[in-house]
């Protein structure tokens, strides 16, 4: 038995949508390195739909499988779906974690969340 | 390329032991307790096991104990310390921050009982100071613990000034030697060491077998009770195989020492140089003091368990002191008891390597490692912040 499920380790070891978005309107940034896990979420979002998104993560092979599921999950979708976004949607979505890593998949959950929330700041009037 | 280079985890079990092993399992599997052949046979094998062993730490005989391995043995030798210090109303202990968790989580246990603990601080090299082993010692201590060298960072304690300090204060001295044996030379009488703990798996022995010297004339306090064996110190029935294939795998050791170290010295040298040239990394521990087999790095901007995983990925087998394979939120112990700070702790590698290790896959643990390290910062927010000097550099 591997310490990972084998979509966990598809995620790590290609993990999908990594790197930086210059002009992105929504950026989020969770966790610290005293803890061993940063994430930092970039998305594009044009008329309420995420265009484009990609991340950043320092941390264990689930924090980076997390982050890669997670931006997955909500590429483009509308902004009010990717705020329903659960650590637990995620983790469902990696086959499973070991307990102790479920932290990571908050963590994902918390990043697109933190990201979300500055898109709302910058653009008020898109918030009902 | 498949290169195992975790020995400090545990080791390949030697021809030698393995065959050993197995004649104690097929041929002579009595128990030593038997008045019948072949129980008398295993009997007599096991004692000779004993002088095997205490020849190579310059003990006699019956000062070694065989144990289920080196945490038994911590665990039982700081108990019988503790015993012996209450009868005289001594419930002090001197040890050090970085210690096994086999003396660690002892010691707290102790403390709970009303014993007081004074751990010493290991400095940024990964080395206890004597002199300030001598001055932690009180009138009411009853025991110094330290280990021979560090599980994690490899570095080799001056063992013999502490233990002459020790000496000089009438206060037992116990080091877990089981990254230390069958590595480098120990001689109990020279080095002036009252108790010393053993594992059989880390110098090429089975798993499950290790155990306790202690200095004639110190009474022992089981931790297991129900038998006669082992002097009455320590019920069950003898593990034959595994302390027969022990015996082996020790003196095996001891016997080429001289020829092995030097290479595996040599070889850890040229990993050394060579990760040392990864920018912002840094060697954790002092570079001469330590384990010839032991390199370990830190790595700035990067996460322990995810490069383990890639390196395991090419072929490598390494650890590290990250949070993340440890389960819990802090990095190692070791790491932060020499005082790196979490941010640095948590991108950790240690490389301790065998006999076997070659030029050529050394060279590849580097190239790999490089690689390894230069892929997982490029998409590192903490290594962009250290980049664009929005963070300074530790390393």
């Amino acid at each position: 038995m591997a310490l990972y499920s084998d979509k966990v380790m598809d995620h790590f070891l290609h993990p999908r949508n990594v790197g930086v978005i210059e002009d992105a309107n929504a950026v989020g940034e969770v966790g610290n390195a005293k803890c061993g896990d940063i994430m930092k979420m970039y998305l594009k979002i044009e008329d309420g739909i995420i265009e484009d998104v990609k991340f950043e993560t320092f941390g264990c092979g689930s924090a980076i499988a997390s982050s890669s599921m997670a931006t997955e999950l909500i590429k483009g979708k509308p902004v009010e779906e990717a705020m329903q976004l659960t650590n637990k949607a995620v983790a469902e979505a990696l086959d499973g974690l070991p307990d102790y890593k479920m932290h990571c998949s908050v963590l994902a959950e918390e990043a697109i969340r933190s990201a979300l929330e500055d898109y709302y700041k910058n653009d008020p009037e898109e918030k009902e | 390329m498949k290169i195992y280079a975790d020995n400090a985890a545990t080791t390949k079990m030697s021809r030698t032991a393995i065959d050993t092993m197995v004649k104690y399992m097929e041929d002579t599997y009595g128990n030593p307790s038997s008045l019948y052949m072949i129980g008398q046979e295993a009997k007599e094998a096991l004692e000779e096991a004993r002088e095997t062993v205490a020849k190579v730490i310059n003990a006699e005989p019956r000062e070694i104990l065989f144990t289920s391995g080196g945490s038994e043995a911590d665990n039982q030798a700081i108990i019988s310390a503790a015993v012996i210090g209450a009868k005289k109303g001594k419930k002090h202990i001197v040890s050090s921050a970085f210690e096994h968790h086999a003396v660690l989580h002892t010691l707290a246990k102790l403390e709970k009982e009303g014993y007081e603990v004074t751990l010493v601080n290991v400095h940024e090299d990964g080395l206890v100071r004597p002199e300030e082993v001598e001055a932690a010692i009180r009138d009411d201590t009853c025991l110094v613990t330290i280990m021979m060298a560090n599980n994690e960072i490899g570095t080799i304690q001056p063992i013999r000034e502490i233990g002459a300090i020790c000496r000089k204060h009438g206060v037992l001295f116990h080091t877990d030697a089981v990254q230390a044996v069958g590595h480098v030379p120990i001689d109990v009488k020279a080095d002036n060491i009252d108790m010393l703990s053993a594992s059989a798996h880390k110098f090429h022995g089975p798993k499950g077998t290790g155990f306790l010297y202690t200095k004639k004339g110190i009474v022992l306090t089981n931790v297991i009770e129900g038998g006669a064996q082992e002097r009455g110190k320590r019920a069950g029935t003898e593990n034959v195989p595994g302390i027969m294939a022990m015996a082996a795998a020790l003196k095996e050791a001891a016997d080429k020492m001289e020829q092995t170290s030097p290479y595996i010295k040599g070889m850890r040298d040229r990993l050394i140089a060579g990760l040392k040239a990864i920018p912002h990394s840094a060697i954790n521990g002092d570079e001469e003091h330590r384990l010839p087999s032991n390199a370990n790095f830190c790595f700035e901007g990067i996460e322990g368990e995810s490069l383990l995983l890639l390196l395991d990925q090419k072929g490598i087998s390494a650890s590290s002191g990250s949070a993340c394979t440890s389960g819990s939120l802090d990095p190692s112990h070791v790491l932060l008891a020499i005082g790196r700070v979490h941010d640095v702790a948590h991108g950790s590698l240690r490389l301790s390597l065998g006999e076997d290790i070659t030029e050529e896959q050394v060279d590849y643990i580097i190239r790999s490692v490089g690689e390894v390290v230069e892929y997982l910062r490029s998409f590192s927010p903490v290594w962009r912040d250290l980049q664009s000097g929005k963070a300074q550099h530790i390393l």
